[in-house]
């Protein structure tokens, strides 16, 4: 795989003061391909994820999406934002609009669409995510597994090139887990090129091409599924994976 | 007690001086406090400076010095312009920075993951502020921005003090016609109070009906 590369990061770094959260960081992910990160709390893999779409900023290397650097600041960055669609762990759902409203505001204000069309396309995103019949109500109004399948809507609206996904469905309740995997899990089946950090080994096992393991800042390993979790290589993956697989 | 009715146009002109003073500097302060705090939150280094600036400076002169240094230092510059129109400069620029402070902390209300929502579905710094994060921001920032209003009303008695037709000044001429001091300050005060309570009365509506759900 990864022979058309749609992300590369090249020798990345950053500090959050002396803390070096990303160590000269390498990785591609290829057009298509699903990639889960995982590792223990506090290893940089959100600030990795964040990178990709410079919601944080880098000290030194370089990442491209589609061959393109990314662009500082400006009218530039917001346009190559519009590409990478980002879902976080809290949904972040504009709280002062309804559902429809959170889907079809960047289409408006972004990609320029009227509103009738952007309106009309976001129905079809929300019965897409199994919500058509919310699309009038407030985020608030809503479980976390419907507001994260909204999320998910809002930013296949953009029709990205590449879905970030930060923990997902971290902050669900677990009844609520399984109705926001399956979501992804067709996205992956449909060709969407996607970065997924969690902690779901099902889903890692069944959707994603390769697993890529991080700890202290670095890229361990970087594998296929069952590769990784049938044989993992690093004491500090196989210390990792005992931990979790035990409950 | 008869000095209200005698002297009705006196007073009338007055209390029209200050409702002018107080609407024009209100709409410059709040228009120029808007454009401040966007500065502060801006990802523009140097425009968060001027927005910084802007308030330090103008938050910590005295609002006497600022009148001063308006109407006396502006001319020596060419710019002549009336009384009135330096005085509504001076209380508009000095009230924009209390207003940008109560917009900026209403901006820190709002969650960061709503900015960032926003940025990252490609939306400019300009959109995601002005469709996200200010109308959240709105609803808390509505008592602070009432209160600095009404401290705007009173401070529009300092131009008083520069030959600007406003409610205060008009004990001057009272006083030399030798009214009782006492009932020509509490008519004044009834004035400044109408005022007041009109701005309040204002903010109350706004609030019930766009203030925090709780
Ligand atoms: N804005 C920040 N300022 C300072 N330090 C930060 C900041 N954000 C994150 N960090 C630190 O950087 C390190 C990596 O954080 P990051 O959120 O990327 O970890 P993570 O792998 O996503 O962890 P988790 O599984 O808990 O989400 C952590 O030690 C964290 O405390
Ligand atoms: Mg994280």
């Amino acid at each position: 795989m990864a022979v058309d590369p749609l992300i590369e990061l090249r020798d990345v770094n950053k500090h959050y003061g002396k803390l070096h959260v990303l160590q000269g960081i390498n990785l591609t992910v290829g057009r298509g391909e699903v990639v889960v990160v995982i590792g223990p709390s506090g290893s940089g893999k959100s600030t990795l994820c964040r990178t990709m779409n410079r919601l944080e900023t880098i000290e030194s290397g370089s990442i491209a999406i589609d061959g393109r650097p990314l662009p500082e600041e400006g009218k530039g960055l917001a346009e190559l934002r519009a590409e990478v669609g980002m879902v976080f762990q809290s949904f972040n759902l504009f709280a002062h609009k309804t559902v429809l409203a959170n889907v079809s505001l960047a289409q408006i204000k972004v990609r320029g669409r009227k509103k009738e069309d952007a309106d009309k396309r976001s129905h079809e995103l929300l019965d897409r995510v199994g919500l058509a019949s919310q699309a009038e109500k407030l985020p608030a109004q809503l479980s976390g597994g419907q507001q994260q399948r909204v999320a998910i809507a809002r930013a296949l609206a953009m029709d990205p090139k590449v879905m970030l996904f930060d923990e997902p469905t971290s902050a669900l309740d677990p009844e609520m887990i399984n109705e926001v995997l399956e979501v992804m899990q067709q996205l992956a089946r449909d060709g969407m090129t996607m970065v997924v950090v969690t902690h779901e080994m099902g889903f890692a096992r069944s959707a994603a091409n390769r697993v890529v393991f991080m700890a202290d800042g670095r890229i361990i390993e970087d594998r296929t599924p069952d590769d990784f979790f049938t044989n993992p290589q690093s004491d500090r993956a196989k210390d990792f994976l005992s931990k979790i697989l035990k409950h | 007690m008869d000095v209200l009715t005698k002297n009705f146009s006196l007073y009338g002109k007055g209390f029209l001086g200050t409702v002018e003073l107080t609407v024009y500097a209100s709409v410059l302060a709040l228009a120029l406090g808007f454009v401040m705090a966007s500065c502060r939150v801006s990802p523009v280094g140097s425009f968060r400076v001027l927005g910084t600036v802007w308030v330090t400076v103008l938050r910590n002169t005295p609002l006497t010095l600022l009148f001063f240094a308006v109407l006396l230092g502006l001319p020596r510059f060419g710019l002549v312009l009336p009384f009135q129109l330096f005085a509504v400069i001076a209380l508009g620029c000095y009230t924009s920075s209390f207003i940008c402070e109560a917009l900026r902390s209403g901006i820190n209300t709002v969650p960061k993951g709503q900015g960032e929502a926003a940025r990252s579905l490609g939306m400019t710094f300009g959109q995601t502020l002005s469709t996200v994060v200010l109308p959240q921001a709105f609803r808390s920032v509505i008592p602070p921005v009432g209160s600095t209003l009404i401290a705007l009303a009173k401070n529009s008695a300092i131009a008083g003090a520069f030959s600007v037709t406003e409610l205060l000044g008009t004990y001057k001429t009272l006083s030399e016609l030798g009214y009782n001091i006492i009932w020509t300050f509490v008519w004044i005060a009834i004035g400044y109070l109408i005022i007041t309570l009109f701005i309040s009365a204002v903010f109350n509506i706004l609030e019930k009906r766009w203030g925090v759900a709780r």
